[in-house]
């Protein structure tokens, strides 16, 4: 069992959305939140409560949805377009190349739940293709957050700029990895431990595991560098490239198809600039069985184990 | 802003704009000018009556919206745009050329006076049922207006669109269905029929009027802000002919997005041309 100790501080980062979003709702007139049916499930009660006309719950619709999102942008607003990931991302996935990214509208899509998080719910409520999808569609930026505290930050940052954004949340508890106060920047990985064998670069749900997979390596001799990729697009350049010629082997980890996300951003990187080798961790482009998230990724090698194991078996293979 | 044109000068205007746009498509080489026969009169109406937008001001806050969700005649927009002075008249001349700004469908990002980009059908009402509610939360009082085909109205987007709508009392929004009975391959009647669409769109809680799209005089009533049902989306019905204007296009549905012979331009054009007289 690899999975988060019953020890850690486990935090659901819905709600550093939520606080994040009320505390600049309050603010601010202009951010607004716009749900189909998911005021529960996207902790928007309390916004509910607060700022009961700047609620739109468009029902269980959500290319309208999605649409409304963009017509709200176009009045002036800052919505914050919330639903299932899957259903969010799936669902109305024209309307977001459409009328948000081509029409380059102010529209923030906040994806809950992401990943497996619906976990035995099952693949039909599993949001493991976001990535690639909306990494391929221009001018959306795409942000998966590690913790509560990167949650907080990200929000806030999506509420300052200027176009479309893609948050990227989960409801699977995660430990607090940033510190407080950190801020948000956009196409900017955290160095969050140095080492010069191997990098591992995770994101959302992943990152804490990454870091636990780390202190695995490091008890048997290996200094693993982790960096924390929120960003998925842009992607830090820079901080990938380093990581390649100073550590000559990078496994990513992802709560997703290896196909096309993170995994794949960073190869696409990696191969253009400063080949090395390459393990991607993530959903092996199957549908998944039953299970709970944690049990998925434990199931997919993304134990901090499996990670550790993956990583050392990299570096063994460098020449 | 200048004041709004008499029914007499506004088909006058429609019968400019079509001509622009007849020989736009023929020099292209492209377009969908079927439909754009069959909306022309309402673009005029919206423009040059009813739309309180200001070529010099595009993005005014405080400006009327107007989306073409039928984006495919985007020519027939652009040519409306450019008399109205949004864009230089010549540059309808670059309309589908590499590198135009005049793409096959609208982008708000290049072309001042788009509101939002259409192309994919279906999309066009949602958002203009965002853009009435964010006019309702201000409590200001711009108006929002969304053209859509008939045979548009078979993608399941706007009738979710159409639901919030009734369920937010959106009558800050209005909906203008061209009714001209043919979608690309084949008549609305063979193909999926939603006709009629008043008692639909009645049963969701909406103000219904039907007109004649091509009578200006209809048009412009139906537009009037006397017309706004409190409490009520309102939606306007315009039973129109594609190809409107023009003898052997007109109902046909050969003529989606057919381009005339040179002969067929020619005549077109004198047919256009004595209809102006």
């Amino acid at each position: 069992m690899n999975a988060p100790t019953a020890k850690e501080t486990l935090h659901d980062c819905r709600d550093a959305f939520t606080e994040t979003l009320e505390s600049m709702a309050a603010e601010n007139n202009d951010i607004v939140a716009v749900c189909n049916d998911s005021v529960g499930s996207s902790k928007l009660t309390g916004f509910r409560d607060r700022f009961p006309d700047r609620l739109i719950n468009v029902g269980i619709a959500e290319q309208t949805l999605v649409g409304v999102g963009a017509g709200l942008a176009n009045g002036g607003k800052i919505p914050f377009v919330c639903g299932a990931a899957c259903f969010l991302t799936g669902r109305s996935l024209e309307q977001i190349k459409a009328d948000v990214a081509y029409s380059d509208t102010n529209v923030k899509l906040v994806g809950i739940s992401s990943g497996m998080a619906y976990g035995n719910l099952g693949p039909t409520h599993h949001s493991t293709e976001d990535f690639a999808w909306i990494r391929a569609i221009p001018n959306v930026a795409v942000v998966a957050p590690c913790d509560n505290v990167e949650t907080a930050a990200a929000v806030a940052f999506a509420a300052e700029f200027r176009g479309p954004i893609f948050l990227r949340l989960s409801r699977v508890g995660v430990p607090q990895l940033l510190p407080d106060g950190h801020t948000f920047e956009l196409g900017k990985a955290n160095l969050l431990r140095d080492g010069s064998d191997v990098t591992i670069i995770a994101n959302g749900t992943l990152t804490h595991r990454a870091m636990k997979a780390a202190e695995i390596l490091a008890a048997g001799g290996i200094e693993t560098r982790v960096l924390n990729m929120a960003s998925v697009r842009p992607i830090d350049e820079e901080a990938i490239i380093a990581a390649a010629k100073e550590t000559g082997a990078i496994v990513t980890c992802e709560e997703h198809t290896i196909f096309g996300g993170l995994g794949s951003a960073v190869a696409e990187v990696v191969t253009e600039n400063a080949p090395v080798l390459m393990k991607r961790l993530g959903v092996p482009g199957i549908f998944p069985p039953t299970g709970s998230a944690n049990f998925l990724l434990d199931e997919f090698g993304m134990s901090p184990d499996g990670i550790a194991t993956t990583a050392s078996d990299l570096i063994k293979r460098k020449s | 802003m200048e004041t709004e044109m008499n029914t007499q000068d506004l088909r006058r205007m429609a019968n400019k704009i079509r001509q622009r746009d007849l020989r736009a498509v023929f020099e292209a080489g492209a377009g969908h000018i079927g439909g754009e026969m069959s909306v022309i009169d309402i673009l005029t109406a919206l423009y040059f009556h009813v739309l309180r937008v200001d070529p010099a001001n595009p993005l005014d806050p405080q400006r009327d919206r107007f989306v073409l969700s039928k984006g495919h005649t985007a020519c027939a927009l652009y040519v409306t745009l450019a008399e109205k002075g949004f864009i230089p008249k010549e540059e309808i001349e670059t309309f589908l050329q590499p590198h135009s700004r005049l793409n096959g469908h609208p982008n708000r990002t290049k072309v001042p006076g788009v509101e939002t980009n259409t192309g994919p059908l279906g999309h066009g009402l949602p958002v203009a049922v965002g853009m009435a509610l964010s006019a309702k939360l201000d409590g200001a009082p711009w108006h929002s207006f969304v053209v859509t085909g008939d045979g548009e109205m078979q993608e399941g987007s706007n009738w979710e669109a159409i639901a919030s709508a009734a369920h937010y009392k959106l009558d800050n929004l209005t909906l203008i269905i061209d009714h001209n009975r043919l979608q690309q391959g084949a008549r609305l009647a063979e193909t999926n029929n939603l006709a009629p669409f008043a008692p639909k769109l009645e049963a969701f809680g909406w103000a219904v009027q039907e007109i004649d799209g091509h009578n200006m005089d209809e048009i412009v009533a139906a537009l009037s802000p006397e017309k706004v049902v409190a409490g009520k989306p309102g939606c306007i019905v315009a039973h129109t002919n594609k190809g409107h204007g023009i003898s052997f296009m007109s109902d046909n549905v050969a003529w989606h997005h057919k381009v005339p012979s040179a002969e067929q331009y020619k005549q077109a054009m004198a047919e256009l041309q004595e209809a102006a007289q």
